[in-house]
């Protein structure tokens, strides 16, 4: 069939009108295209330029280098370590038990490590590392990189981690970083952006925690291209932040060793002070704990050892531990008395061995009684009664504003954990403590540092130089921050008679120094270094009326817990004050016998800067001091521990 | 019936035909595609490996097809519309029943290795049907009732059988394709206007259906359509291949950010980006100016695809040409609409540039039979 030529040019016709409409239709719709890639492009691509680098670009911080924390010499006390590790990123590493696994043949996993990997990878996203393993050695670190291949998502790294190569010597001075918890984070209002580091560390007790702000640093940044997924593709560009600033305390770290070493297992604490400055040289509380420990995340069974110690390693005894000061405690007493112009320096006073008072017999340590008794012999040989009767005659308050002049019963601000303050009770502290009336009894028992009275070691070591110099002088124990030297406080005259102060240490020094003192087996005999103190112990018990009767036990018969508290305070040198030292033992029975010589020892070391000379003890002594001497557990100058290894 | 109603005048014969090969289609198509490598070689970050050479092999494969069907006489392939409809017909019946499952949706079967996606075939096969019928009926009875029904049942059929795999998408341009064809051989506009009337009915049908039980769309092109009315609204999920889309269009500005350094193609942000997203890649790295220029190319070979059909006497050869450029045209309309926002995301390619062989070499194939036409036309 042939169709006709005008059938045909019609259809054609047709065809091209219509080819032309849908031609028109498809230009209009390049059009809508165009100018809608325009407005992307071109009037919104400002907004799209942005969104893109939000996109691209993520910033992440760099943790700073944690300041250092030395001794006054620069010994170094708190340091960073490289710190290698493994970590394992859940989106790179595909199935992560065979890559565990097989993980497990290249280095040592613990069960342990497996289960917490596992939790960790339950709570954060799948490209954030998770840390397998920390602490590895160099090998095992090596190894893993040698691996890469077969291990995806894993990948070793190096960061720094706290480091306290002097252990046990400073735990309580410096305390611990550990991570940070919600705790911490509580009550900041725009807590530092390094603190959202997940395990970020900062401190928890002790300097680290008090100086946080100093050693923290701050963040560097930087910023990195990550993509869909977040997965780091390369560094654009790095801020480094500022390391922590470097602390310097006034602790000698070999005084600090001695007196850690020369305590031992005893539960004990050791204040040693610089009385022209405040400084503290050593302060040391027994038994301690390894920071290094609580660094790394302290296991269970470790933890609960600590806790359950009846010697109370956790505790800072320095400064948390309050004791009642015993006769240590007499000098404030008699000073209050001369201030009150109760008694003069020549004052004396008969001790039967008790006094009765309001109808009960106070009793003297000696039952036989001392005699006449003058101020300066009331300090030598302890005699009790002599302050019992000036303490009723000049009452209890001002005996707690002596107190309180001295430094007792008020807080020392030191950058440590924990700071107790005591008790330096007066009738208004009873009436609002205790809701009762203070009574006559009461000013007999605090006379003597018993009673309500209680004051920690440092408190103690504080009195003691401030008796020694005449002036309030007041603890420091942060040298210098970053260089720069911190203020050592004005240690303005107390007011107290020359006189009477002279009295006071003319007492301590026959303490020591006369056969009849109490100390006198702790005195020293190098000319020089001749020192003065005085020795407390304070009762953790009372005596009851029957027990009396049947006679005092000897502390030697008692459970541990239950023996007196031994005390010692001290300067040295006599004439050119230049230490003043207090220390506790506790339950250690009598401060002649347990406190005293340990202080001799202590404080020889902080004069001769090391071990102490054993020139400086009486010739009898220097056999026994030097094999003890010989035994301790000291530190060599890189901080390891010498000689015999300790328990 | 006569193969040729027209009087050849001279054909062109032998090595001839090379010359008489509409070039600058030739040259257009290549170009579109060469910038089609250097995106997916700067999506895989500078890799001729990943995407780039195998896209290069598909090319030169569909190449040599579209030479050997443009050497092969217009009316060869006329006769054989049928057969290649019916073909089209039979893979869409095998994909139905043996088909991989690939998005939740029977789109491909596996020959060999290669992925076929008959829904691609059948765009052109519907094309020749089309084309052949109104070439063959009597132009007198085109707009007639019973005469109009064929061509549509002709459309409706493969649209129902693609509808059910389901591809939403592929199945509209079908019925675009099926009516615009009708358009072009002149049936009446009042069967248009009676069609479009339903589609908005149906269309409001569609919504009104919405959480009834004779829901009428899945719920996964319920909620394509949500994103793309709000695609803030759910910026991780369904929303996110919208926004990024328009992130890296938008972030390219005026001259883009330059070869190889779009961050958002290369960084991952973008999903699909060497497929149906790769128009976003090469916004974003050649900016406004680039993706101005290949929307130039676009119209370029619409143009001589419309010059070559409008100087064919032809019937059949005039409306295949045009047939297929409506089927290039809604192709690159329907993808650049879903990259820049305009549309819902919907499964197509851009022509010559996404990556994926099926595409590519069913687009060679149209234009090898658009090149016969243009070489065999009655002169």
């Amino acid at each position: 069939m042939r169709r006709s030529q005008k059938e045909t040019d019609d259809a054609a016709r047709v065809t091209h009108r219509r080819a032309l409409l849908l031609g028109g239709a498809m230009t209009a719709m390049f059009a809508v295209l165009g100018a809608r890639m325009r407005y992307l492009s071109v009037e919104q691509a400002d907004r799209f330029k942005l969104l893109a680098e939000e996109n691209r670009i993520s910033i992440r911080l760099i943790p700073p280098a944690r300041g250092l924390i030395q001794d006054r010499n620069g010994k170094l006390i708190a340091g960073n370590e490289q710190n290698y590790r493994v970590v394992i990123t859940r989106e790179d590493a595909g199935d992560v038990d065979a890559v565990l696994a097989k993980l497990a043949h290249v280095i040592p996993l613990t069960a342990d490590d497996l289960e917490r990997t596992a939790r960790e990878m339950g709570r954060t996203s799948p490209f954030a590392p998770v840390t397998v393993a920390d602490r590895l050695s160099w090998e095992d670190l090596s190894k893993v990189a040698l691996n890469a291949p077969s291990l995806p998502g894993v990948s070793p790294e190096v960061g720094l981690s706290r480091l306290y190569p002097r252990d046990t010597d400073f735990a309580h001075v410096v305390g611990y970083v550990g991570p940070v918890s919600e705790r911490d984070l509580e009550g900041l209002d725009s807590p530092d952006p390094l603190l959202t580091i997940p395990k970020f560390q900062i401190g928890k007790i002790g300097v680290e925690r008090w100086l946080e702000d100093h050693l923290r640093g701050s963040a560097g940044t930087k910023r990195i291209e990550v993509n869909a997924v977040g997965r780091v593709m390369r560094e654009l560009e790095r801020q480094e932040g500022t390391p922590g600033a470097d602390i310097r305390l006034t602790i000698d770290a070999d005084v600090q060793n001695f007196a850690q070493a020369r305590m031992g297992s005893e539960s004990a604490a050791t204040v040693v002070m610089d009385v022209t400055n405040g400084d503290i040289l050593a302060i040391a509380s027994s038994p301690s704990f390894d920071p290094n420990l609580f660094v790394r995340g302290i296991s269970h069974t470790d933890y609960n050892a600590l806790m359950e110690d009846d010697h109370r390693p956790l505790a800072n005894k320095t400064v948390q531990g309050v004791y009642p000061p015993g006769s240590t405690f007499k000098m404030v007493t008699a000073l209050a008395a001369i201030k009150e112009g109760i008694i003069d320096v020549n004052t004396t006073v008969r001790c039967p061995g008790h006094l009765e008072v309001g109808g009960r017999r106070f009793h003297c340590w000696k039952r036989a009684g001392h005699g006449a008794v003058n101020l300066e012999k009331s300090l030598a040989e302890s005699c009790d009664v002599y302050y019992y009767d000036i303490a009723q005659k000049v009452g209890i308050d001002k005996i707690a504003e002596m107190g309180r002049i001295l430094g007792l019963g008020i807080r020392h601000d030191i950058p440590m954990s924990a700071i107790a303050e005591g008790i330096m009770p007066n009738r208004a502290w009873k009436r609002e403590r205790h809701n009762a009336d203070w009574r006559i009894g009461d000013t007999i028992n605090a006379s003597i540092g018993q009673g309500y009275v209680l004051s920690s070691p440092l408190q103690l070591a504080v009195m003691t130089a401030r008796l020694a110099t005449g002036r309030a002088v007041v603890p420091r124990l942060v040298k210098s921050i970053d260089g720069r030297e911190t203020e050592v406080a004005e240690a303005p005259d107390m007011g107290i008679s020359l006189e009477a102060l002279r009295k006071i240490r003319s007492g301590m020094h026959a303490t020591m120094n006369t056969e009849r003192g109490t100390a006198f087996s702790s005195r020293i005999v190098e000319p020089t270094l001749v020192w003065a103190g005085k020795t407390g112990t304070s009762q953790v018990r009372n005596i009851s009326a029957a027990e009396r009767a049947r006679g005092v036990i000897s502390n030697d018969q008692l459970p541990w817990n239950r023996r007196d508290h031994a005390l010692f305070v001290g300067y040295a040198p006599y004439d050119a004050p230049r230490y003043a030292i207090a220390v506790i033992v506790e339950h250690g029975g009598g401060g002649s016998t347990a406190a005293a010589p340990m202080a001799r020892d202590i404080m020889l070391s902080a004069l001769s800067g090391g071990l102490p000379p054993l020139a400086a003890y009486p010739q009898s002594q220097r056999n026994r001091i030097a094999s003890m001497l010989e035994d301790l557990p000291l530190r060599d100058a890189e901080g390891r521990v010498s000689g015999p290894s300790r328990a | 019936m006569s193969f040729l109603e027209y009087r050849v005048k001279y054909v062109p014969s032998g090595l001839k035909k090379v010359l008489y090969l509409n070039w600058p289609l030739v040259v257009l198509v290549t170009a579109v595609a060469a910038v089609g490598w250097l995106a997916l070689y700067s999506i895989a970050g500078g890799r001729m490996d990943v995407w780039a050479g195998r896209q290069m092999q598909v090319f030169a494969l569909g190449a040599v097809l579209m030479f050997i069907i443009a050497f092969v006489p217009i009316w060869f392939w006329r006769n054989l519309s049928l057969l290649a409809y019916l073909f089209g017909l039979a893979l869409l019946l095998i994909v139905e029943f043996f088909g991989t499952v690939g998005m939740g949706a029977q789109r491909w079967i596996e020959i060999g290795g290669f992925r076929l996606q008959p829904s691609e075939l059948m765009k052109v096969s519907l094309v020749m049907m089309l084309a052949a019928y109104y070439d063959w009926l009597d132009v007198k009875k085109v707009s007639r009732p019973l005469w109009v029904l064929i061509p549509a049942i002709l459309t409706v059929i493969p649209t129902l059988f693609v509808l059910m795999q389901p591809n939403l998408g592929t199945a509209l341009i079908l019925l675009m394709i099926g009516g615009a064809v009708m358009l072009l051989a002149g049936v009446s506009w009042w069967y248009f206007a009676a069609v479009i009337t339903g589609v908005v009915a149906t269309i409001w049908a569609v919504f009104a259906s919405r959480g009834t039980s004779w829901q009428l769309l899945h719920d996964y092109q319920f909620r394509r359509i949500d994103t793309f009315l709000d695609p803030t609204a759910d910026p991780l999920g369904a929303g996110y291949n919208i926004i990024q889309a328009q992130i890296a269009l938008g972030s390219g500005g005026w001259s883009g950010k330059g070869f190889m350094q779009g961050t958002q193609s290369r960084l991952n942000f973008l999903p699909e980006k060497h497929t149906d997203f790769i128009f976003t890649t090469l916004g974003e790295e050649f900016g406004f100016v680039g993706v101005f220029s290949i929307l130039l190319l676009y119209a370029l070979i619409l143009v001589f695809c419309y010059v070559s059909a409008l100087q064919n006497k032809d019937r059949f050869s005039s409306l295949l040409i045009l047939g297929i450029a409506v089927n290039f045209f809604l192709y690159l309309a329907v993808n650049l609409s879903m990259v820049m926002g305009l549309a819902p995301v919907v499964g197509v390619p851009l022509p010559f540039l996404s990556y994926g062989g099926s595409a590519m070499l069913v687009l060679l194939v149209a234009f090898g039979l658009v090149q016969s036409a243009h070489i065999h036309r009655p002169r």
